[in-house]
């Protein structure tokens, strides 16, 4: 966790001198000896409830390091990754190291297996992120988009991004390839881990009526409304309230606010799909 | 050893109800790092500071704002923020049971154990059920001043909860124009799915293991002993070729492969 934010903060003060924000990883994803060079975008965006921490007159705050002995703020060149072998005892690991860890081979998507798409339990599911294709290699992505999509498989593959060894299943929809990243076996609990009880006899009259329950509450779809944000759609509706009065809002100049800006995380894969960024 | 359980409740189906315990069915093996300052090997802190003047702001200083326009905030007060917390409730509502496609993969976050706080029969016969119907219900509950959506489902003889993202949260490829670039040919998709089905299989999930974060762990213990082997620098080389040959000599070695096994 703390060593990703390390690295997006380098990141992000490069990213502020390009044109828009960078993929989150560029790879290639292979297939038999095809491959297919891709960026990588996150398929979620932040809620709409983000807040800002602002200032007692309304300026909004940056998030700094510093360091306790000197008390003063660190830049990213002045800090360094480092992992706890004994109560304050560090032992410092690079980016390079970490980087000349990964044998070339695990960087790649290499998709050796092919599943059924709903035969994969949805414990394993972590995170989603849509594949782009980078210039050049529209034809062979569509190609296995089209292809996977039509078979109804998903692949499976491990590989190493950004020092951490993912495992991921590969959808195919609308023609668009998404990765899901998912859990390892051992980072799933069994019953047995966590200690449930065995299953006594339970009579079947039981069962019944909790087969009737859910077939009287059955439906085809899930409504969307379900999965509403209510929390958020009540905070919208309080800022709005709220903003009718003066006392309640600060205003300071936009050029100052960066960091913290909101990513239109949709904007961005629309041009990347366009082959334009 | 047994795990702990984080929140109790109460599932309720219609005026039915099954008191359940909650226990986290994820374990974190992530290689843990801290961030230290160069100099002196220590942890650093994090404060928030004005861009401006470099001056910190103290947590009691802080206030919050929503920002309605580029650079104008409504300022939301604690007391503002804790009346838009929902009700607190031990009550885990399940509104609706649907068939697994009918949630997609990119809504599932993060999976909890229920177990049985009580009466064990009702908690048994229910996952039964829902094993024997194939459904799974949608729950409604609220965990620590916390709004979730969830998807209960049987695992095994047990009852899984699995919590849901927010709509709003996903982004759907149906919202997204499909790839830009010429389409494939009839004789490169036809190869395609013939190497697509040379590789179908189960999903197997002990296939899979982190090698990497055992890799990271070995070479941290080496170099704790001041022992850190000489890492090379990785070289990326690819060659381009024509779609076609390479669909082809794939098709052909995956097929040599086939026989030989």
């Amino acid at each position: 966790m703390v060593k990703t934010r390390a690295r997006t903060n380098r990141r992000s003060e490069e990213d502020e001198e390009q044109a828009g924000p960078r993929p989150f990883w560029s790879g290639t994803l292979t297939f038999g000896l095809v491959s297919v060079p891709v960026n990588l975008f996150p398929a979620n965006r932040s809620s709409h409830a983000h807040l800002r921490m602002l200032s007692p007159e309304g300026e909004p705050l940056s998030r700094k390091y510093y360091s306790e002995k000197t008390e003063r703020d660190l830049d990213a060149d002045q800090m360094v990754r480092g992992y706890e072998i004994d109560k304050g005892k560090y032992v410092v690991v690079t980016d390079e190291e970490l980087d000349r860890l990964a044998p070339e081979k695990s960087r790649d998507i290499d998709l050796k297996t092919f599943v059924p798409e709903e035969s994969i339990p949805p414990v394993y599911f972590d995170r989603g992120y849509f594949l782009t294709p980078a210039p050049g290699s529209e034809k062979a992505y569509k190609l296995l988009a089209e292809t996977m999509e039509k078979s109804g498989k998903a692949g499976v593959a491990t590989f190493v991004m950004r020092g951490k060894e993912y495992l991921v299943a590969i959808f195919a929809e609308h023609g668009i390839l998404r990765a899901e990243t998912m859990r390892f076996p051992d980072e799933l609990r069994s019953p047995k881990d966590v200690g449930l009880p065995k299953k006594p006899k339970v009579p079947a009259a039981t069962v019944h009526k909790f087969e009737k329950l859910v077939r009287s509450k059955s439906k085809k779809q899930l409504s969307p409304t379900r999965l509403k944000d209510e929390q958020t759609e009540r905070l919208l509706k309080l800022v709005k309230k709220k903003s009718a009065q003066r006392k309640n809002v600060v205003e300071v100049e936009t050029d100052k606010r960066e960091e913290g800006k909101v990513i239109d995380m949709v904007a961005i894969l629309k041009k990347s799909l366009a082959g334009k960024a | 050893m047994t795990a702990r359980a984080i929140w109790k409740g109460e599932l309720k189906i219609g005026s039915t109800k099954v008191p359940v315990k909650l226990y986290s069915g994820v374990v974190d093996r992530t290689v843990r790092f801290h961030i230290l300052d160069d100099k002196h090997l220590m942890r650093v802190k994090q404060h928030m500071v004005n861009p401006d003047s470099g001056d910190e702001v103290t947590n009691e200083e802080i206030q919050k704002g929503y920002e309605i326009e580029p650079g104008k905030f409504v300022i939301l007060t604690d007391k503002d923020l804790e009346s838009l917390e929902p009700e607190p409730s031990r009550e885990i509502e399940i509104t609706e049971f649907v068939p697994p496609e009918a949630i997609s993969q990119q809504w599932y976050e993060r999976p909890y154990y229920l177990a049985p706080d009580g009466d064990e029969k009702a908690y048994f016969a229910l996952a039964e059920a829902l094993q024997n119907t194939g459904r799974e219900g949608i729950a409604h509950w609220v965990m620590r001043n916390k709004p979730y959506v969830g998807a209960l489902r049987a695992e095994g003889d047990y009852l899984l909860l699995v919590t849901l993202r927010n709509a709003e949260e996903v982004i759907s490829a149906r919202d997204l124009p499909k790839p830009a670039g010429r389409a494939p040919t009839q004789k490169e998709l036809n190869m395609a799915k013939q190497l697509v089905g040379l590789l179908e299989g189960e999903f197997n999930p002990a296939d899979y293991k982190d090698e990497y974060r055992e890799r990271v762990m070995e070479f941290i213990e080496k170099k704790a002993k001041g022992k850190a082997p000489k890492l090379h620098a990785v070289k990326t080389k690819r060659k381009a070729s024509s779609l076609d040959s390479v669909l082809e000599k794939s098709l052909r070695s995956l097929r040599k492969e086939k026989r030989a096994a």
